[in-house]
């Protein structure tokens, strides 16, 4: 009797030269795998090297100050954290429930001939490059927004309580308003494709029996669709919100790049990847090049840990819907 | 009946919503392509394609902005695609229940969505400080690492497509793995790649942040590549933000090429795609 | 018993069934199957003569499929799936990890169920392996190539289209031209997983046709879930039930006259 085992996956090996091509062939592929992992572990240890200067000479102040002085050296974190969250919220309170209209709309209103044009407009929303979104931004509708609406804002509300400090000063178009709305405009597609396909993934017979008790349309999805999709849900808004806050071009043209910390929503800011943009190939000492790398190793930290959040809560949901990755 | 009617009312400003939501996005998108096809439309003229980026105050062309970004997209697949496509075989193929590639295709799916300005800073460091200046090469090397997690996914995800029972048929004529992956798996999933990598340099055609910090820009004629090299991104940042207004009316010349070559290679991928499914 | 079979229409096809001196093409001893924690084939043993047609029968999950995929060790694409014991073609036990996958593959063919032409021409489907294996000038490859389309009964059908896709033929077409790919190699033995199940009637007379060519020159084992095809082709009968063989002999005698209680029951519908 002749016991064998025979266990591990392999592809046949034939005399000629086969073997050693099939070796090869599997360096290469697993080679190419781990140089993905190099290069994020690259990325990561290159910017903390590029900023280990302003970190060193600044510490946990970097973080909390808000100088900006290229002339003392004093930089300091605090505005562009500042702005680049604030437009990062305003981009998500007018995308997400935008993206989740959208998604209703295509899986329970829309006639199916419309579905998929309909669809497909929307996903060139996420095809135009971020520099044409800063353009007409800055050409178009940040006048637009001078004009139109900031005068407005700052005449109805700018004298409310509570709220009136967040809408006043001179409409100049420019500001983290502007910015924030442009910024939720180009988040929509992404966050609007995760809906969309989650919405559609919802089991018939879950809704089917929601409306055969009576279920509205708005009853269906505030107590079937969206608690059954939550988790894909809350995926797609850290997925919009790691893009917002990477976000450079859009964002450069029509934020402004002031340093200055202000409350209202009006006002010119800077964001991290716009001060990045703006003022790197002005930066002539190594301190000022240094803190804006330090600048850079902050954004990639957060934006690291946002889509990892978005990843593992969509690969959870994945698994549920019984695919393989 | 109070109650109906309030449930209804729900119903409506649910439907409305939904209704407005998506028309709040069709507006965006038609508003934003039709400001850029109307100002880039006008300052359209032969003369964007033969002369060069011109000093401020005058007007010319983006000849050597249009033949830079060219030349660093096409390096920058050159480079991508083969790392790419050998990735995201490991990951579908050889490496498909294991550890390494799980963790590979977590780290690709954030590589994807990560900001691009980071990008640029990495090879900045890596690249350009050490040379001591700025260069198309390096240029083309952040673009390429912006393609290679999309031809990773891409790859990975149509070689996945494809049944086992083929892989099966392969093997059982003795053929070797490479063969079969190469012979068989890859030509069937073909389109899907090709596509994916058309899908790639949409994308990095429209990339400005990373080329800030590489290939900056040249004003003049330059075909080096080891030294800043010029390009329409950066064109277009450079001349919208300035105070010219010729600048300005070629930003926006430029501004039309580039959209028009980003939805025209959308609008062919979906023809593919769709050729694709019925062959 | 006999009146409950006839009832049924199981007649058993005209084959004289090899003689018991016959040349044994397939000798398994002792073989057990493992998917990861599952024992899925117990302690089979059994011989397949050469040229002839070879039925394994059985409900599902009996592990029809499992010893067919042992047999050319399809399985090792799977990490958790192992063999153990001996499958012995030519003297040499094909188990062992020595021997060569290439060699064995070459031997042993196998046609799948569902019809698995590659996304390339019908003659570059059939000549895929034989350039691998051999250097033949180029005439040769394309005698070698009619050759198995006209044992496959497929030849005078595809001629005058050989460079067209293989995805454009029908069902049947295309698992005949997986059955000529697996021919131009040339083996001694050939596995057939359920080769008809996907196909329409037509389609499957014409299969069971071929089988009946092919045998005067091939050990055939087919594997199928419909007693009336295994009466129809073969001459030897194996039938399993949960991982155990538990009786296999001449197909007339299986089918009129089975031995055990497990396989009458199977055979007269009792279950399955």
């Amino acid at each position: 009797m002749n016991a064998t085992a025979a266990k591990i996956l392999e592809a046949p090996r034939p005399k000629k030269s086969g073997a050693g091509a099939d070796r090869t062939f599997e360096l290469i592929t697993s080679g190419a795998a781990w140089f993905v992992l190099v290069l994020l572990a690259g990325i990561a240890l290159s910017m903390a090297w590029g900023g280990r200067l302003a970190f060193k000479t600044f510490g946990w102040r970097f973080i909390t100050s808000p100088d900006w002085d290229a002339v003392g050296g004093h930089f300091g974190a605090l505005v562009p954290i500042y702005g680049t969250l604030v437009t990062s919220a305003i981009a998500l309170i007018i995308a997400v429930p935008v993206s989740i209209g959208i998604a209703l709309f295509l899986t329970d209103i829309a006639p199916r001939w419309t579905r998929g044009p309909i669809a497909i407009a929307i996903e060139l929303l996420a095809a135009i490059p971020s520099i044409i979104y800063g353009m007409w931004g800055l050409f178009v509708f940040a006048p637009f927004m001078a004009a139109h609406v900031e005068p407005w804002l700052s005449d109805h509300l700018g004298g409310k309580a509570v709220i009136g400090p967040l809408f006043s000063g001179p409409p100049i178009g420019i500001g983290m308003l502007t910015a924030g709305i442009v910024l939720g405009i180009m988040v929509i597609p992404f966050i609007a494709a995760v809906a969309r396909e989650v919405f559609s993934a919802v089991p018939a017979p879950l809704r089917e029996s929601a409306v055969a008790l009576g279920s509205t349309r708005w009853e269906v999805l505030r107590h079937v669709t969206l608690p059954y999709t939550r988790s894909a849900m809350i995926g797609a808004i850290f997925l919009g919100l790691g893009r917002a806050l990477g976000e450079t071009m859009a964002v450069t043209f029509v934020l402004g790049n002031a340093h200055d910390l202000s409350a209202s929503l009006l006002m010119p800011s800077n964001s991290i990847a716009a001060a990045i943009a703006n003022e790197f190939t002005e930066a002539d000492t190594d301190l000022y090049r240094s803190s804006l790398i330090a600048l850079g190793f902050l954004l990639f930290v957060v934006t690291f840990m946002v889509l990892s959040i978005a990843k593992l809560l969509l690969l959870r949901v994945n698994k549920q819907m019984g695919r393989t990755h | 009946m109070a109650i109906r009617a309030s449930r209804r009312i729900a119903d409506v400003v649910a439907f409305v919503f939904a209704t407005a939501a998506t028309a709040f996005g069709l507006v965006w998108l038609t508003w934003i392509l039709w400001m850029t096809f109307r100002q880039g439309a006008a300052a359209l003229t032969p003369s964007l394609f033969t002369q060069m980026t011109p000093p401020p105050g005058s007007s010319g062309g983006i000849f050597n902005a249009l033949y830079g970004s060219a030349v660093m997209i096409l390096l920058a697949v050159v480079i991508g695609t083969p790392v790419g496509v050998a990735a995201g075989t490991y990951l579908a193929e050889h490496g498909r229940h294991t550890r390494l590639a799980a963790a590979v295709s977590f780290i690709n799916d954030i590589l994807l969505s990560a900001p691009s300005i980071v990008i640029g800073l990495f090879i900045y460091e890596l690249v350009v400080r050490r040379a001591g200046h700025f260069s198309g090469f390096a240029g083309a090397l952040s673009l390429a690492i912006i393609l290679l997690p999309i031809v990773v996914r891409t790859t990975q995800e149509s070689l996945l497509l494809i049944p086992d029972t083929m892989r099966e048929a392969g093997f059982a004529l003795g053929l070797p793995r490479w063969r079969v992956t190469r012979q068989i798996l890859y030509k069937a999933a073909m389109s899907a790649i090709l596509t994916g990598i058309l899908l790639g340099i949409a994308r990095i055609a429209g990339e400005t942040a990373p080329l800030l910090f590489t290939a900056l820009n040249n004003q003049f004629w330059s075909a080096n590549l080891n030294a800043p090299l010029a390009n329409l991104p950066v064109v277009i940042f450079q001349y919208a933000m300035s105070p010219y207004d010729e600048w300005h009316t070629l930003a926006w010349a430029g501004a039309f090429v580039l959209t028009a070559f980003v939805l025209l290679l959308n609008i062919l991928v979906r023809l593919i795609a769709r050729k694709g499914k019925q062959g | 018993m006999n009146d409950s079979l006839t009832a049924l229409r199981i007649t058993p096809a005209e084959i004289t069934p090899p003689p018991a001196s016959a040349k044994v093409a397939i000798d398994i001893r002792d073989l057990d199957f493992y998917y990861g924690k599952g024992h899925a084939l117990k302690d089979v043993s059994m011989a397949v003569p050469a040229y002839s047609v070879t039925a394994i029968i059985g409900p599902s999950g009996c592990g029809k499929s499992t010893l067919l995929r042992g047999i050319n060790r399809i399985y090792e694409l799977y990490p958790d799936q192992y063999a153990s014991g001996s499958i012995a073609i030519d003297g040499q036990n094909i188990l062992d990890r020595r021997y060569s996958l290439s060699d064995l593959r070459r031997k042993v063919g196998m046609v799948f169920q569902k019809p698995t032409p590659f996304p390339s021409s019908i003659r570059a489907n059939v000549a895929f392996a034989l350039s691998y294996y051999e250097k033949l000038p180029k005439t040769e490859v394309s005698d070698r190539i009619e050759d198995a389309l006209r044992q496959a009964a497929l030849w005078d059908e595809v001629k005058d289209k050989l460079n067209q896709s293989a995805l454009g033929l029908s069902g049947g077409q295309q698992q005949r031209l997986c059955i000529a790919r697996t021919l131009a190699v040339r083996p001694e033995i050939i596995l057939l997983d359920e080769p008809t199940s996907a196909l329409d009637p037509i389609s499957t007379a014409k299969i069971e046709e071929l089988i009946h060519e092919l045998r005067q020159r091939f050990t055939i084992v087919i594997v199928t879930h419909n007693m009336q095809q295994a009466a129809r082709v073969s001459e030897r009968t194996a039938f399993f039930h949960l991982g155990e063989l538990i009786e296999v002999g001449n197909t007339s005698d299986i089918f009129t006259n089975p031995r055990e209680q497990r396989t009458r029951d199977y055979i007269t519908g009792r279950f399955g």
